[in-house]
């Protein structure tokens, strides 16, 4: 236990006297939180509007005034032509051109029914099908005032049935992106700087020499590797604390369960990355290949986490992929704990899964770390 | 020129000589576009939702039956009461529930009118939103189907033309994406550990005492990375035809030109970073922890642009990313020449030529 | 001059696939003595030094060091033994007294035993200007001295020493030598490889190994005669060259 507090020692001393990594340690992240959290939204709204009046009568203006009024569109200006319009489709200066046709107040009235052209720039699939429920939503509402200054007595009556849907967001009433993403942002750079940082320790030792001059004194491997990764366990809990002060202080994001549950689950979380980063460490002769294979997991663990993107919408094979992927793990269970109050009966199959994993990793790590060549 | 020569393969060497890394450069990105490929995708499929249905009738088993045969929902279970809710949301698996109230059918008959309430689970606001558009949707097409025989007059019919991606695919949305990080990311972290191994080891030094001028070694060090860069591209932009049948509707020359300008433009930030640290671990928590977040998120890669907070939008203009993003779309979905894309290949230039400029004046600060 | 001995090694092989890095050597290094171990590079001395040290493990043949075998007990060993080598001896980011308290604690000094080791060691070398400075801001020569005191704190049986004045100037390398001169008068067993001839001349015997096996063994006086040379120089090319 002595040794191991002086592999401890020795190891914060190094890492606060590297002036060049504090900031990036942790300045870095929490920066990139603040920031970033906020660049998190599938929310559609700004969308670049344009328009072609072929009709140009009051009752097409009162469409295109319409589009104006909501909040979703952004209408950039109108074209002459479908030409040109096109043509700033390419240049991408418009997402959405809607071309009113000629004779388009006439022929409702008189044909009782007629079309709108609608184009939309498709490469984002999602949000273009989104658009388009807008852009129906509008015109609908457009056209029901529009029957009832229309309608004729000589129309037929007549009786629509209809359902309508009541929709509400629970835990999270206004949609609000922040409150899902910050969570899960956090465990993300909690995870980076930890994976990094002892994905590189043990192999920059390799690379400088001094691994040979702790193999030859008598400390345990046990020892070492406690030693080795304490510190990483601490600094992981550091930003995790402060991660969570500034999301209730500058994101007001809900914590509604409890917060000790958190800092368990953390408390084993990290030793399956730091595991993870020592068994790297170990099997790497250089910090370059070190980092790239660090790098490699960590950018397939956070695209397949279900943070940016839903786990559901992956393909089977994928989906299994994501089962071995610890990240995934840890932002469920922080959205569970925090959003919705979550009880560790609630999250025993996460947790019994991390503490398998964490097992596992770390065994890999004292069996692949070899004081004798 | 000769000794220059000599200089780059020398690097060559180092980099063939050393299999495990390069297996690394190689392997990985074709790893990952493969993956990301495939798995990237923000349609929703397959959803578990929960059905409360209090009245049981022909009319909600019908709307039951149409929401589990579409593809967006697979109904994971059929729940009593309302104190269920809560519980199912708990464990996390269940994303909606669905609530038909009470004698449905007979209130749909007698008042033309019934409800449905739609539960979400919104902490993840996209995937709430998302179950309800679609459940509507469903919805509206039941209702078309009950009033069929009803003509309403006065019909405006929006006729919508998906452009650039008619099936929606997002594919199309995520692999030049995937691309762009991959490069990037590749490119940059290369480089900068490379140049800052030199100076740890301190055969920085000797370098830069041979008669080599020092941008002589600086290119020099990184013209196998270019090399190995457009091996990378290559290779990705094949698999993007061949696996995702990526179109590219432009035209290919000018592909190969603006992925080169990129590649540089990468190199070129790995240069940057190299001579801001004097150890690899800094260089590559640098290009780790500073270049992986902020490109996934402000390039537009997932997250669309225009949605964003306005000072963040400002942002996202130093991201080199989100350029290449725009103009690898360009060229390969929209099939645009140069004059579409000038702008966007002029930001590249200016940010790679910025980059060498601080990398020229803080190598010099250090020589002297 | 009958001593027993500290390190017997009995026929010690290392085969890297097919090349054999040590051949089956034998020697015995007499408690108290400073044995020098001599070779040219690539000659299989470091290699031969790490499986006394016990962080490699020989492939066959046998070796005790202090008593303990380097097959069964390689940790134990560890305990009795002190080791410094030229690529590295202390962390460049730490202070000198760090590194005391550090290497200190590893071998499990007791806190109080460091503090007086510390205060015995700063004052023995002098350094109470430089004890807080970061050992990156030292001269080599510094360094080594300091590392060599280091890998003596926990009074070990035996002090490695892998070409421990690579580098060094004259002067400093001769201090060095008066620092060893007075561990092997305390006891100690001294085992150190060097690529300097005129050290060859200080160690009370020297082996040289020539392509993983030891040509010569004796004391220097003997090994002139024998190879009737004037200068350890002179005994040393004509074995390389053979």
């Amino acid at each position: 236990m002595k040794t191991i507090r002086y592999i401890i020692q020795k190891e914060f001393k190094q890492i606060f006297r590297n002036k060049g990594m504090l900031p990036i340690i942790f300045i870095m992240p929490l920066l990139q939180l603040v920031i970033l959290s906020n660049a998190a939204t599938f929310e559609i709204k700004n969308i670049k509007f344009s328009y072609i009046d072929h009709d140009n009568t009051s009752f097409s203006r009162a469409l295109i005034d319409k589009f104006k009024a909501s909040s979703y569109f952004n209408v950039v200006t109108d074209f002459p032509s479908e030409k040109i319009a096109s043509s700033e489709m390419l240049k991408g200066n418009v997402d959405v051109i809607l071309e009113i046709p000629h004779y388009f107040e006439r022929d409702l009235s008189k044909d009782k029914k007629t079309d709108l052209s609608v184009i939309i720039n498709a490469i984002d699939g999602a949000a273009a099908g989104v658009e388009n429920v807008y852009i129906n939503q509008i015109v609908r509402s457009f056209n029901k005032n529009a029957i009832a200054n229309l309608m004729q007595p000589s129309d037929k009556k007549y009786n629509v049935k209809t359902i309508d849907s009541i929709p509400s967001f629970w835990y999270n009433e206004t949609l609000n992106y922040k409150t899902y993403m910050v969570p899960g942002i956090l465990v993300l750079l909690v995870t980076m700087i930890t994976l990094f940082l002892s994905g590189m320790n043990i192999v920059r030792e390799k690379e400088i020499g001094t691994i040979e001059q702790m193999n030859v004194t008598p400390i345990k491997k046990h020892q070492f590797i406690i030693g080795k990764l304490f510190p990483f366990w601490i600094i992981g809990f550091g930003l995790l604390t402060i991660g969570l002060i500034l999301a209730k202080v500058i994101f007001n994001v809900p914590m509604i369960g409890n917060l000790a549950l958190i800092y368990f689950f953390t408390a084993i979380y990290l030793l399956v990355v730091l595991g993870m980063g020592f068994f790297i460490s170990n099997f790497t002769d250089t910090q370059q290949q070190a980092m790239f294979i660090s790098w490699f997991f960590i950018v397939i663990f956070i695209l397949m986490s279900g943070l940016f993107t839903p786990i559901e919408s992956m393909p089977q094979w994928a989906q299994h992929l994501t089962d071995f992927n610890p990240i995934k793990y840890y932002v469920e269970v922080m959205r569970m704990v925090m959003l919705k109050g979550a009880s560790f009966k609630d999250i025993l199959p996460q947790f019994s899964i991390i503490l398998t994993y964490a097992i596992v990793m770390n065994g890999l790590a004292v069996w692949s770390y070899k004081k004798i060549a | 020129m000769k000794r220059f020569i000599g200089f780059i393969k020398k690097e060559f060497y180092h980099i063939f000589r050393d299999k495990r890394s390069l297996f690394i450069l190689f392997g990985m990105p074709i790893a990952q576009i493969m993956l990301f490929g495939f798995a990237i995708t923000n349609e929703i499929n397959n959803v578990d939702i929960a059905i409360l249905d209090k009245s049981k009738d022909a009319t909600t088993i019908e709307i039951i039956n149409k929401i589990s045969s579409s593809k967006y929902f697979s109904v994971e279970q059929l729940i009593n009461n309302e104190s269920e809710i809560e519980p199912v949301f708990k464990k996390g698996k269940v994303k909606a529930v669905l609530i038909f109230e009470k004698d449905f059918s007979k209130k749909l008959v007698k008042e033309n009118n019934a409800t449905l309430q739609i539960i979400t689970d919104a902490t993840d606001p996209n995937t709430a939103n998302t179950i309800s558009n679609y459940t509507n949707s469903i919805l509206q097409k039941y209702q078309q189907e009950i009033n069929k025989n009803i003509k309403i007059p006065y019909q405006i019919i929006p006729k919508s033309h998906m452009v650039f991606n008619p099936e929606l695919k997002s594919v199309f949305m995520f692999v030049p994406g995937v691309m762009t990080i991959i490069l990037m990311l590749v490119s940059a972290m290369m480089t900068s550990i490379s140049i800052t191994r030199e100076k740890e080891l301190g055969t920085m030094e000797i370098l830069l005492v041979s008669p080599l001028k020092p941008f002589q070694v600086i290119i020099g060090k990184v013209v196998p990375y270019i090399f190995l860069s457009i091996i990378n591209a290559i290779v990705i932009v094949l698999l993007s035809i061949f696996v995702f049948k990526m179109p590219v509707q432009g035209s290919l020359f000018l592909l190969a030109f603006e992925s080169v300008l990129f590649i540089i433009t990468s190199l070129s930030l790995g240069i940057l970073i190299s001579t801001l640290s004097s150890t690899q671990q800094t260089a590559m928590m640098i290009s780790l922890m500073g270049l992986m977040l902020p490109t996934i998120l402000l390039s537009g890669f997932i997250f669309p642009i225009s949605s964003m907070p306005l000072p963040l939008q400002i942002i996202s203009n130093i991201i080199p990313a989100k350029w290449f993003i725009i103009i690898l779309k360009g060229i390969m979905l929209k099939g645009v020449g140069i004059s579409f894309i000038w702008k966007e290949t002029s930001f590249l230039l200016l940010m790679t030529m910025i980059f060498i400029a601080i990398s020229v004046k803080k190598y010099k600060i250090r020589l002297e | 001059m009958k001593q027993e001995s500290i390190i017997q090694v009995e026929n010690l092989t290392k085969k890297f696939n097919d090349f054999t890095a040590v051949n089956a050597i034998s020697f015995n290094v007499k408690k108290g003595e400073i044995f020098g171990f001599l070779g040219a590079n690539g000659a299989g001395k470091t290699t031969a030094m790490k499986m006394l040290i016990g962080i490699s493990t020989p492939t066959s043949g046998n070796a005790h060091v202090a008593g303990y075998n380097v097959f069964k007990n390689p940790e134990n060993i560890k305990k009795s033994i002190g080791y410094m080598s030229q690529k590295f001896a202390l962390y460049d980011d730490l202070t000198v007294k760090e590194n005391i308290t550090f290497f200190g604690g590893i071998y499990g000094l007791s806190r109080k035993q460091i503090e007086v080791k510390r205060r015995l060691l700063v004052e023995e070398l002098g350094l109470q200007d430089i004890a807080n400075e970061l050992v990156s801001s030292l001269p080599l020569g510094w360094k080594q001295k300091i590392a060599f005191s280091v890998a003596l704190l926990h009074e070990p049986k035996i002090i490695f020493l892998d070409e421990p004045t690579g580098g060094v100037d004259p002067i400093t390398r001769r201090q060095f030598w008066e620092m060893i001169y007075k561990t092997a008068n305390n006891g100690t067993t001294v085992f150190v490889t060097t690529h300097y001839m005129d050290e060859a001349e200080y160690c009370d015997r020297v082996s040289i190994m020539v392509d993983g096996k030891i040509e010569a063994l004796d004391t220097p006086k003997n090994l002139k005669k024998q190879f009737n040379a004037e200068n350890m120089n002179d005994v040393f090319l004509k074995l390389a060259r053979g």
